[in-house]
């Protein structure tokens, strides 16, 4: 048998934590179709438009998309792995051969694979059932596709950091999914970014999802709203370098502290 | 033959406690060794280093010629030669044996063949079976044939029959012995002696962090040499003595008796009796 590469094996770990996720149906549900409902209650409830050809649907599932990246990426894996800890996944897999850095590709083959139903999903029914527009520029399909490959990136390094902080895989949801709730709305999730107070705005501000849901709205929203952000315009290049900087934070937290076994 | 393990020195503190306190020892190629201790003795940290997945505060280790606290690729390369069943794991619910076995074969460089290992460890039947639905016992085995599916010149067994009923204890023991048969070294770490008795060829005991004695199961504390409880009953009163010349005191019962001794009873002392003895002695 030839020898195996990180590579070789990391994907097919990818292809083996998608078979156990999908086979955990509730987390499946939770995770794809909780996005969808409130989608549905939101859609529902503020029909109104925002701003001239702007929908607050439209402006919903812009930061849905960005919630997306935190939910597949952060969320799961900073539930994931504290629960693999504890059930002694990760000891046994430190006892074999197999390079780390496989371990954290088939995660992100995972957090891609989920990514990708989830923003699917969400514009799906945004287009079906709240008249939702699509981009029609390639600039901005462009700047989708970029946008979901840092963000994704970023929200996975930052799971995999986070995986540290609960106590065990018991607590682990507990510890977690606040974080994420809170997060969402101060980063103009579910209420329009400019009319929640400063205060608010700047402590997101510290943080990637508001930089993801601006980031998101750029290319949902038409380049008119961008006067009515914080800074009058999108900031595409300060919402990259953002999250880019939180990867980097990740990365360093993420090595430092990561362990494969309950203390 | 040739050294596997060997160890000299070793030590390793958490704070004032000393878990491994100048640890020695030496297996061989193609021995099963069972090392006995009582919980907190520092048989899991003495383990957990060879193991490599803990460091030590001193002494020289050197499991098959490497030391186990060498990392990345030489690490691994280490890693392909070693198998490490551990205690109590309840991970992969959601894949099927054959799954996670055939899974776990693209880790090693020379593994064996899936199906053969699911045979060996006799899961042949449950190999479509989801890991959530195995038995305690079947489970068990399951951790076994990952651990053994990298083809290791070493296993590491840590407690792998705690819960086992005495059937598939048996069955258990057979394969530990089919897999020293074909040519791995075995360290076993257990709790029940005639685990040990009946499966090792030598055992160490270890106590606060030190080995006090290594010898075979039927060697251990002078346990031949020690002396013989020979009891009977004599009228309606039952009687024993301890002896060192068993066969004499039952050859003059006999001639008293005219032949059958009533109720006759010689015992040695069992590992179990020996064990507490020597763990009792040094206890704190």
């Amino acid at each position: 048998m030839s020898k195996p590469t990180a590579l070789s094996i990391g994907i097919a770990r990818g292809g083996l934590e998608i078979k156990q996720f999908m086979r955990q149906r509730e987390s499946v549900v939770f995770t794809m179709l909780f996005p969808l409902i409130l989608l549905a209650i939101f859609g529902s409830v503020f029909s109104n438009s925002i701003a001239e050809g702007v929908t607050f649907s439209q402006y919903f599932v812009a930061g849905m998309i960005a919630s997306g990246l935190v939910n597949t990426g952060f969320q799961q894996l900073a539930i994931m792995i504290p629960m693999e800890r504890d059930f002694g996944t990760l000891k046994r897999l430190r006892g074999t051969p197999m390079p780390a850095s496989s371990y954290f590709i088939g995660k992100a083959i995972l957090v891609t694979l989920s990514m990708l139903i989830q923003v699917f999903l969400l514009l799906a029914a945004g287009v079906a059932f709240f008249g939702v527009n699509l981009p029609t520029s390639a600039d901005k399909w462009l700047l989708l596709a970029a946008l979901l490959v840092l963000g994704s990136a970023c929200s996975t390094i930052l799971g995999i950091a986070f995986s540290n902080v609960p106590k065990s895989g018991r607590g682990a949801s507990a510890v977690v999914s606040p974080v994420v709730i809170v997060l969402q709305f101060f980063s103009g999730v579910f209420f329009i970014f400019t009319d929640l107070p400063h205060w608010m705005q700047q402590v997101a501000a510290i943080f990637p999802l508001k930089w993801m849901t601006q980031g998101a709205r750029s290319v949902f929203l038409p380049d008119s709203f961008a006067t009515r952000e914080v800074a009058g315009n999108w900031e595409t290049g300060r919402t990259f370098a953002i999250i880019a900087a939180w990867l980097v934070v990740g990365l360093i937290w993420a090595v430092r502290s990561f362990k494969w076994e309950r203390d | 033959m040739s050294t596997v393990i060997s160890v000299s020195g070793l030590r390793k503190s958490y704070g004032s406690n000393h878990a491994v306190d100048g640890v020695d020892l030496a297996i061989e190629q193609g021995e099963i060794f069972a090392l006995l201790g009582p919980n907190g003795a520092g048989k899991t940290t003495t383990v957990e280093i060879l193991e490599g997945f803990r460091d030590r505060d001193a002494g020289d280790v050197k499991v098959l010629g490497f030391d186990p606290a060498t990392k990345a690729r030489a690490g691994q390369a280490w890693r392909d030669r070693i198998g490490i069943v551990l205690q109590s794991t309840a991970d992969a619910g959601d894949l099927t044996v054959y799954e996670s076995v055939s899974h776990f074969a693209k880790y090693y460089e020379n593994s064996k063949d899936p199906r053969e290992v699911i045979e060996l460890v006799g899961l042949t039947e449950k190999a479509d079976s989801l890991g959530r639905t195995l038995s305690g016992g079947q489970r068990r085995r399951l951790d076994v044939a990952l651990g053994i599916i990298g083809n290791p010149e070493l296993i590491f067994l840590d407690e792998p029959t705690t819960g086992f009923d005495p059937e598939a204890r048996r069955a258990f023991w057979q394969l530990i012995r089919k897999l020293r048969d074909e040519g791995a070294t075995i360290l076993l770490t257990t709790h029940y002696l005639d685990e040990a008795e009946a499966l090792a060829d030598r055992v160490a005991v270890i106590n606060s962090g030190k080995i006090i004695e290594i010898s075979t199961p039927a060697l251990l504390g002078g346990r031949a040499t020690s002396l013989a409880t020979v009891s009977w009953r004599d009228g309606t009163e039952l009687r024993s003595e301890k002896s060192a010349n068993p066969t004499q005191l039952v050859n003059q019962l006999s001639t008293q008796f005219g032949g059958e001794v009533p109720e006759l009873n010689v015992k040695r002392a069992s590992l179990e009796d020996i064990y507490l003895e020597m763990i009792g002695g040094t206890h704190e």
